[in-house]
């Protein structure tokens, strides 16, 4: 038999100016399950509280209801004291008859009667409840960050100091990711790799970090704290621990016309390579897609010649099985590409290049040496035109956001272009300017009034052959809309920063939604920035919106600090708030009929398809759905699915929302 | 006589709805006190025949409320809501269900003043439309004579 306490709240005069708070205690006493009630001027305060164990204890209650502030003030600390006094932190209720009543009312019968209704509802309410005990969720405190960008690189140091284990998984054969790519970086000029390497070599080199490069993720299964991931390890065709990188092979390899994606394509690579002089792990890779070996079956010249029989054409993909406790998703972005403005020629005109293609001629690392030469000829433009928003910020070609990037960017190409070619004319079409950030707008000013860069506010039309020169035809909207032509001979495009071609997938298989741009999405856009929806998978980087490098580094390490949070201790607990689905004696095991609707509406993947087999044969009797208390936040969703009510949620079943229903309308039940 | 005085359920989500009523309260916005509010964690938890229950004992109105679109503390939960109050109310309609009682809202944890203009306006419109007696018109003879065979079989 329930013995309800009800503790009613003056709140100072909060509550008692305008409800009669005697009343209400009077009231609640006489209602069935009550068994003890009293009005206190403060229930929150120190003799309050004394007062709610003092009466549990003695008058042996089962559960109270505390009619105060609203539950979002005050919950947890009545919880508390309920749990001081021996009963279960869940068997207490508040009902919200502050904020909801005492403010909003004036003084009246009507105000003291809602006040009532109230009480009597959670009464019922906490007649339902059931003891809950917080869930307890071990923890693997070894992360796996996926993608060996500037973001995956920051989170995994920032882990790995913490004193945790980092598994850095990375789809090509190096780290380093686009930044390892750029020529200098805004709004300082660093050199990219000058600040780059030293951190790609701290991840190869530091003891609690295990890197695997030219591997995948191939599936994620489990929940925060005791993830299952199986990773690809894509045959390499060199022994690692035999090759020293010494470059015999690439030399050797007969196979040369192959465009170097490191270079933008702006330069060839042998079939057997390595990405770039500085890559980590500095040791080569065979292209099988190109290699003579694997498409005609002969050659075979690196092997013939590697000094330390390091090649073996024979490897095969291999599988390895990761534990790990959290995620970090740092898969990078893309850009578009030339060919993806007819306009401008449809990356035909060999002229015509994107942003990243610049990077690489800009870059003393690059095809020219850094020296700015046009691809198709190879000598200095006198003449460039730079497109800002090509693609960005356009709804007709799909792409409504701002890329972010490309003003600070373009600013820095023109600038780049005019320290090393002063007789240099650098024109940049733009729509506006959008600077901000620390010392960006001095940036930009800087390439304005120092280095004579010439801004052009108007989009280009058309980009079209003549002579041997680029055609552009723009227009001027601050001198009238007037149009102008621009003889260039070389034209540079900020193409849109947009998702990677397999981001769809990859978030698919970690779980991770996602925008119809394919950029992950975080669980709140302002107070949850790095986490997902999927509990402990973070993120970090482009792979959830254009961003910079001060930014990326930035939610890296952010999103280290939130897996460093969840590492600092060895079990998690979570609310037990969460759904359950029936389970009853055999034959019948439970209501639930296996329908899965539950499965097809959870939003966070936490409902699993579950076999209930006969123990001694193996045979599978029924199947049910089964709830993962680790992933599970509550929310319900599946509860109001079910077609059997089968499933139900701890804290707001079926029958506690009925009641209260009943209660309010002050209806038996 | 005094006036007539509807009983009013509203249905809303822990995270917009309930933080918005309680806005209301901190900034001492005066609404009127017919409403009587039951507290989900989300929309998306809020099973339709709940509000036949309201409705069946003695509700004259019922608001279901939660966070705006794209807002939802669990991602989606709204949306399924009011997904399922379309084909609801598709439903209340094809059976002769006055449809006006019930009303579908989004009220977020900002907005203090909408709640309390929403519950005066539902207030005001039941006050119009007088109390909910169309189930009391039904004959239920027949269904419970079936009932109670069910249960002494």
């Amino acid at each position: 038999m329930a013995r309800i306490g009800v503790f009613i709240c003056h709140c100072g005069e909060n509550i008692s100016a305008t409800v009669d708070v005697e009343k209400v205690a009077r009231e609640a006493e006489k209602l069935s399950g009550v068994g003890y009630a009293m009005d206190y001027k403060y229930m929150c305060s120190d003799p309050g509280q004394t007062k709610i164990i003092e009466a549990i204890k003695e008058h042996n209650l089962t559960g109270i209801v505390v009619g105060s502030c609203s539950p979002r003030m005050h919950e947890a600390t009545f919880r508390k004291v309920a749990e001081k006094a021996g009963i279960n932190p869940y068997l207490c209720e508040i009902a919200n008859i502050r904020e909801q009543v005492s403010w909003v009312h004036p003084k009246s019968d009507a105000t003291t009667q809602k006040a009532i209704d109230i009480v009597r509802t959670l009464v019922q309410k906490v007649k339902r409840d059931s003891a809950l005990f917080p869930i307890k969720v071990p923890v693997t405190k070894t992360a796996l960050v996926v993608g060996g960008g500037i973001a995956g690189i920051q989170a995994a140091l920032d882990i790995a100091n913490a004193g945790h284990q980092v598994i850095l998984v990375e789809k090509s054969p190096s780290i380093g990711g686009h930044m390892s790519q750029l020529s200098e970086t805004f709004p300082t000029l660093d050199c990219s790799q000058c600040i780059l390497t030293p951190r790609m070599v701290e991840v190869a080199q530091h003891p609690n970090i295990t890197l695997h490069t030219y591997a995948e993720v191939e599936s994620v299964s489990g929940f925060v704290g005791n993830f299952d991931v199986k990773v690809r390890l894509k045959a390499r065709s060199v022994d690692l621990s035999k090759c020293t990188g010494c470059g015999t092979c690439w030399e050797k390899c007969p196979n040369k016309k192959i465009p170097d994606e490191f270079n933008a394509g702006l330069s060839f690579r042998t079939a057997i390579y390595t990405p770039f002089p500085q890559a980590v792990p500095n040791k080569p890779v065979i292209d099988r897609e190109h290699c003579t070996w694997f498409l005609k079956g002969k050659c075979g010249l690196c092997a013939k010649n590697c000094p330390t029989g390091a090649i073996n054409y024979d490897t095969q993909d291999e599988f390895i099985d990761l534990k790990v406790g959290a995620i970090v998703a740092a898969t990078g972005f893309d850009i578009k590409h030339t060919d993806f403005f007819p306009e401008y020629g449809y990356g035909q005109f060999k002229d015509v290049i994107d942003g990243l293609q610049f990077e690489r001629l800009a870059s003393a690392s690059g095809p020219t040496g850094g020296e700015i030469r046009r691809p198709s000829d190879g000598e200095i433009p006198e003449k460039i035109v730079f497109l800002a928003c090509s693609g960005s910020r356009d709804k007709a070609k799909g792409i409504e956001y701002c890329s972010k990037i490309c003003c600070m960017y373009t600013a820095k190409h023109a600038m780049l272009y005019k320290h090393k070619h002063h007789e240099g004319n650098a024109y940049i079409f733009y729509m506006d300017i959008r600077s901000a950030g620390k010392n960006y707008d001095e940036f930009v000013r800087r390439a304005v009034e120092e280095d004579d860069v010439h801004y052009i506010r108007g989009r280009v039309s058309r980009i079209y052959e003549k002579n041997g020169k680029l055609i552009v035809k723009g227009v001027d909207t601050l001198m009238n809309a007037e149009p102008i032509e621009i003889e260039a001979d070389m034209v540079v495009l900020a193409t849109a920063v947009v998702a990677n071609q397999d981001a769809e997938s990859v978030a698919q298989k970690m779980h991770i939604s996602y925008d119809k741009h394919h950029f992950f999405a975080e669980a709140h856009p302002k107070l949850r920035p790095v986490e997902t929806n999927t509990a402990g998978i973070m993120l970090a980087g482009a792979c959830q919106t254009a961003k910079d490098i001060p930014d990326t580094v930035s939610q890296a390490s952010a999103a280290a600090s939130k897996v460093i949070g969840l590492f600092s201790a060895d079990e998690m607990t979570r609310e037990p708030v969460i759904a359950v689905v029936n389970r009853m004696m055999p034959p019948q095991f439970t209501t639930c009929t296996g329908c899965l609707l539950c499965m097809e509406v959870c939003p966070y993947h936490a409902i699993e398809r579950e076999e209930i087999k006969d123990r001694r044969t193996g045979e599978i009797l029924k199947v049910a759905a089964k709830v993962n208390a680790g992933l599970c936040q509550g929310c319900g969703t599946c509860v109001a699915f079910c077609r059997n009510k089968s499933i139900d949620l701890q804290g707001f079943s079926n029958q506690q929302m009925l009641s209260e229903v009943m209660a309010l309308l002050n209806k038996p039940f | 006589m005094s006036e007539f005085e509807p009983k009013i359920v509203a249905f809303v989500c822990n995270w917009c709805t309930y933080a918005g009523a309680d806005l209301a309260g901190t900034s001492r916005t005066k609404y009127a006190s017919n409403v009587r509010i039951v507290r989900f964690p989300c929309t998306g938890r809020i099973d339709f025949m709940l509000l036949m229950k309201a409705f069946e004992n003695g509700a004259d109105g019922v608001i279901v409320s939660g966070c705006h679109p794209n807002d939802c503390h669990y991602t989606s939960g709204n949306f399924h809501a009011r997904r399922r109050w379309i084909v609801f109310r598709s439903l209340l309609d094809f059976i002769g269900f006055d449809t006006d009682r019930i009303t579908f809202s989004w009220v977020s944890a900002a907005e203090g003043n909408k709640w309390a203009s929403l519950v005066n306006e539902v207030t005001d419109k039941m006050k119009a439309k007088g109390p909910f007696t169309d189930l009391d018109k039904l004959d239920c003879s027949k269904l419970k004579q079936l009932h109670d065979e069910t249960i002494t079989e």
